[in-house]
């Protein structure tokens, strides 16, 4: 696709543009932004990556993915606020998800070790794994506001603060990966899931296409239960101080 | 920490102090309370709604910490005990119970199983505060008002605790659930001679069930008396027009549930 192609469909953007317009919506702002930030990361990044590609040194492959990781990080650091030392427990999470599923692939030669393979599909398992962080941390405070009740009568029939909370966590680790198990059932049937798109739209068989769609969706699904345990694990002592008391920030409903 | 000469109080407060800081904004609800209770005594809390009663409640098994001042459980500062084995000395029923999804035995298995332990004898238990053993295998949802606050009671009492605080525990009841619950804990005080803390908004409630009674206005400790003399000859001005106001008001709407 050349440039002058690609540009052609700015028309596009000028649909939904001419929409926010004409009904008010109040976003167009925000589109002109987004096209503008999406434009031009992604072709910064074309170029990166290129260069990454064509250069020996596998430092580049790491520093990539360690960026990625750092960026992922401060993103889902916003939704757990209330969290003291949230950053570095997100840190471990997302590391850790992405270094044991690309890991994984790794080790038992699925994929080789080359910048192609490991830096997008790192991203990928990053990416996920920080979607899934913001959702655990959401859920995780909304519902520890929620039954805070519940957590005080535990703590008052002597309770430890992981005994107090466990219920609590484990509701916030189910409803944090239901849209991942459940976009599982439906893939294909309503839409091509991004990556396959890509592949076929590239000139790829589908049926290779598909293995390699299976394979990260199962590298996806793992990535959820990781970074969601470790997470959980790693956040069910934060809530409490040292007198075994529910944080403040947590003992009052949600305005 | 044990102190000798306080060995026979079950709570003793010393110049104990709490402020709240909620968007900036300061408010004192402890100003310096200091008092102790007897062990196998109840002391009747009364004052007006945000007096600083419940606060004070809380601070007796740590779910809060005093700002100043300490807070001894038989002759134990709280910050000076394991915090769970504390919960289970001192234990707290609140205003509205608060059950779990499950049965009612599970509900009653939730303190032992804490500690890893099973409990014995659920049928003995419903007994003691009069609700059939049937009601065991039944999910929570199905029962009354008065049930539950009976079941939330019993499940913190078979934690064995030498004191209990109740915080308006039954303002949310009618009057015959509150007379069951009233005989529930007096029974079980009898039995236990554990000392009891019962912040109430219920002046005759805090008449016959008080050995001692204390009125708390604005986060001080405005009078500590025998329940009877507090009733019958109120030393300050601010507690003889509380008990005042509130037999007027008993008259017409029978005094208590007003406190959130």
């Amino acid at each position: 696709m050349s440039l002058l192609s690609l540009s052609l469909t700015l028309a596009f953007v000028a649909v939904a543009f001419a929409v926010a317009l004409w009904q008010r919506l109040g976003i167009e702002r925000d589109i002109v932004v987004s096209v503008v930030r999406a434009t031009i990361q992604l072709l910064i990044v074309g170029y990166i990556l290129k260069w990454v590609f064509t250069s020996k040194s596998s430092l580049y492959t790491v520093l990539m993915v360690l960026i990625m990781i750092a960026v992922a990080v401060e993103n889902a650091r916003r939704r757990g606020r209330q969290i003291p030392g949230v950053w570095w427990r997100l840190t471990i999470a997302i590391s850790l998800t992405t270094f044991v599923t690309i890991g994984f692939l790794l080790l038992v030669r699925i994929i080789p070790w080359t910048p192609q393979y490991v830096i997008p599909l790192s991203g990928l398992m990053t990416g996920n794994s920080m979607v899934l962080s913001s959702l655990f941390l959401n859920n995780l405070v909304s519902e520890t506001k929620n039954r805070r009740e519940e957590v005080n009568v535990l703590l008052s029939l002597g309770a430890t603060p992981p005994q107090a909370i466990r219920h609590v966590v484990n509701r916030a680790i189910r409803t944090s990966m239901i849209p991942t198990v459940d976009s599982m059932k439906t893939t294909g049937l309503v839409q091509l899931p991004g990556i396959m798109t890509g592949q076929i739209l590239a000139g790829q068989d589908p049926v290779t296409a598909v293995r390699y769609q299976l394979l990260i969706l199962f590298a996806i699904l793992s990535a959820a239960a990781i970074t969601s345990i470790t997470l959980g694990y790693m956040t069910k002592n934060s809530l409490f101080n040292r007198h075994m008391q529910l944080l403040q920030a947590f003992t009052h409903r949600e305005a | 920490m044990i102190d000798e000469a306080h060995a026979a109080s079950a709570v003793r407060f010393e110049g104990v102090t709490k402020t709240f800081v909620e968007r900036n904004q300061p408010t004192h609800v402890l100003r310096g309370i200091s008092g102790e209770v007897p062990v196998g005594k109840t002391l009747t809390l009364v004052g007006p709604s945000g007096s600083g009663k419940s606060t004070l409640l809380s601070l007796c098994n740590l779910l809060l910490t005093p700002d100043e001042g300490q807070v001894y459980i038989n002759g134990r500062e709280v910050r000076q005990w394991s915090i769970p084995k504390l919960r289970q000395t001192v234990g707290m029923a609140f205003q509205t119970p608060t059950l779990f999804p499950g049965t009612v035995q599970d509900n009653l298995e939730l303190g032992p199983q804490l500690r890893g332990e099973r409990l014995k004898n659920p049928e003995e238990w419903m007994e003691a505060v009069d609700l059939p053993a049937n009601l065991l295998g039944r999910s929570v949802e199905e029962l009354s008002g008065g049930q539950r606050q009976r079941i939330a009671l019993v499940r913190t009492i078979l934690n064995g605790p030498s004191i209990l605080l109740l915080d308006e525990v039954t303002s949310a009841l009618d009057p015959s659930s509150t007379q069951v619950v009233e005989k529930l804990i007096t029974d079980w005080k009898a039995k236990s001679g554990a000392a009891i803390l019962w912040v109430t908004h219920h002046l005759d409630q805090a008449r016959r069930l008080g050995d001692i009674t204390w009125y708390v206005e604005a986060g001080e400790l405005l009078e500590a008396n025998d329940t009877k003399t507090f009733f019958t000859r109120p030393e300050t001005e601010q507690a003889r027009s509380f008990i005042h106001h509130k037999d007027a008001e008993l008259d017409d709407t029978d005094g208590g549930g007003e406190e959130a």
